[in-house]
């Protein structure tokens, strides 16, 4: 094998380590992510799904002032998230934009000032770029095991309320008459949103954590209709996209300009637009469905 | 405070704050808070590019900008806006974490442009920012009325003849150009809560359109001095203050909302967008509302609803 596939796999690319923890790590981050993003594309929350990454950049860059595990700022922020947005009432489809808007102004008001404290008592200007843009390929062994332990803890909470959460996805006011206490699968499902994307934001960036929540999610809802075999397909399209971008990233090594290489963030988010822009070609067979009417500023 | 160093910077954020209320404004109203986020972010990305190649930062951020805006429309014409505008998002910054690598002194300019740099606009900034500021205003000036009439009563707008997906375009155009003007100055995340806070707030204190976006500009206006006085003050990034100050108005606003209508009792509010289209022609008293939810139920079920 190895000769066969020399010209795809550059030299080592299996012997090094940080090759193989990224590849680790962007296997469970992408698996999480799918149905946690299945989710939040059914609900249409990608607006709370992109915001809970920025938020993660105000926990790290404070847990980093305060001089406290980063993980820590992320869990505390997140979840100081998502009883902001729920107070100012993200459950209601009309004051769900402006409610993650405002809560995203705050946070990123205090990002701010954290950065700015931070450059000023350590002089780490690029602090602010590490927490959007990330690495993948810098990752220790002690933060991959808690990134798979929160993993973990994500899972636990959704499968428990997964037919819950999905009634009242589709459609809150059947899910309300049959019993389901739709406001408070909302916070479950927050709080492991905020969880999923403040984890993986850590770990690979603010951007590919986007990238990776709502991209597959996104191109299996555009194949299939059925919720169980979208969150498989997801989970199978957000691995391949990471893995295939780990590798082009690592063969960049050799291309234009020597010695640098390109970013992984790069090749893994063009991979997923590719992916969903070739998912519109295919339509979902499905029954002649009634138009429904347009609402004032819909979801 | 006002040494002459200092006029240019109280202008940039009052020119700031006046397109951010106007624009706003629409962005709340068209329920577009996420991609009023999206394209100041990734116009962030199109500085990077132009500082990478060579050219001017303005021309790099508004290529991107438009073409950002352009891509959220035609990507979200059919499907989810919300999935939409997250995938231009992405792509873009992508395309910026692939400019940040590929070129190397950028650190600290990439902080200014994210948080802003209103303490060092220098006079032949404001030339530019002005005239951009005067063709945004003209373009909401034209579009004013059928905008106002898509964001409010989708229906009535799409029965009357107004055409959404062109509308949304060009209000997207209209994000673009106002985020190419203020990214320079206030940067990338305050140009967000500049506009999104303030335009809350209005929406809940008047029902008026006119009265609202007024009280918008000069909510954001408040915002704007408050926050570059307290800057210049204890020397702390001025993105701080305004992001507080939006949290600390909106949340006054709604204070005084919940006071002011506390005696009235309140409309239940519906959970699901079709109860909430059924509720409000229901309790609507306006017979073009009813005409055009007719239209519309007549448009989705040419056969008939009886079967």
């Amino acid at each position: 094998m190895g000769t066969f596939l020399a010209p795809v796999f550059e030299p080592g690319f299996f012997d090094s380590s940080a090759v193989n923890v990224a590849l680790v790590v962007g296997a469970v981050v992408a698996m999480v992510s799918a149905p946690v993003g299945v989710f939040t594309v059914i609900r249409g929350q990608s607006f709370a799904g992109h915001a809970f990454s920025d938020v993660s950049t105000t926990g790290g860059s404070g847990a980093f002032l305060v001089g406290v595990n980063p993980i820590w700022g992320f869990v505390v922020m997140g979840l100081a998230a998502t009883s902001a947005m729920e107070m100012i009432g993200v459950q209601r489809a009309r004051s769900r934009d402006v409610a993650t808007g405002i809560v995203l102004g705050g946070a990123l008001g205090l990002s701010a000032l954290f950065l700015y404290l931070d450059a000023t008592s350590s002089s780490t200007t690029g602090a602010s770029i590490t927490v959007l843009f990330g690495s993948i390929f810098v990752i220790d062994h002690s933060t991959a095991v808690i990134t798979a332990l929160c993993a973990l803890a994500v899972l636990a909470t959704i499968v428990p309320i997964y037919r819950m959460l999905l009634l009242s996805s589709l459609d809150s006011d059947i899910a309300a008459s049959r019993g389901v206490p739709v406001r408070l699968v909302g916070v479950c499902y927050l709080a492991a949103t905020s969880l999923a994307v403040a984890l993986s934001a850590i770990t690979i960036g603010a951007i590919l954590s986007t990238a990776l929540l709502i991209g597959p999610a996104a191109t299996a809802l555009r194949l299939t209709r059925r919720p169980g075999a979208a969150i498989v397909t997801a989970g199978l399209v957000g691995i391949g996209a990471t893995w295939l971008g780990i590798l082009l990233a690592y063969d960049s090594f050799y291309w234009p300009p020597a010695g640098r290489g390109w970013p992984v963030s790069f090749f893994v988010v063009v991979l997923i637009f590719v992916f969903y822009l070739i998912s519109g070609a295919h339509r979902p067979r499905r029954r002649p469905e009634p138009m429904t009417p347009g609402v004032p500023g819909g979801v | 405070m006002f040494s002459s160093f200092m006029i240019d910077t109280w202008m940039a954020a009052s020119m700031a704050a006046v397109i951010a209320g106007v624009v706003g404004y629409f962005a709340v109203m068209r329920s577009s808070a996420f991609a009023a986020h999206a394209v100041p972010l990734g116009a962030f990305a199109g500085a990077a590019g132009a500082s990478l190649i060579g050219v001017s930062t303005i021309l790099g951020l508004g290529v991107f900008a438009v073409g950002g805006a352009v891509g959220i429309g035609w990507l979200g014409r059919r499907g989810h806006r919300d999935v939409a505008t997250a995938l231009a998002l992405v792509v873009l910054l992508g395309l910026g974490s692939l400019f940040l690598s590929l070129s190397t002194e950028y650190a600290p300019e990439i902080y200014s442009l994210l948080f802003g740099e209103v303490l060092g606009v220098s006079t032949s900034e404001l030339v530019p920012l002005a005239g951009l500021g005067i063709v945004t205003i003209a373009v909401v000036a034209v579009y004013y009325r059928p905008l106002l009439l898509t964001s409010v009563l989708s229906d009535v707008a799409e029965a009357r003849g107004a055409r959404p997906f062109r509308l949304e375009m060009v209000f997207l155009v209209i994000l673009a150009l106002a985020t190419t003007m203020t990214v320079p100055v206030v940067g990338a995340f305050l140009m967000f809560s500049l506009m999104i806070a303030p335009a809350a707030a209005a929406r809940l204190l008047t029902a008026r359109p006119s009265l609202a976006m007024v009280l918008s500009v000069l909510i954001a206006l408040a915002m704007a001095w408050a926050a570059v006085a307290a800057s210049y003050e204890s020397q702390w990034p001025v993105g701080f203050f305004v992001g507080t100050l939006g949290v600390v108005s909106y949340g006054l606003a709604r204070a005084w909302s919940t006071v002011h209508r506390g005696g009235r009792g309140r409309v239940i509010q519906a959970s699901s967008s079709r109860t909430e289209a059924k509720a409000s022609a229901a309790r609507s008293s306006s017979s073009r509302r009813w005409a055009a939810d007719t239209w519309v139920r007549m448009r989705a079920f040419p056969r008939g609803t009886t079967g």
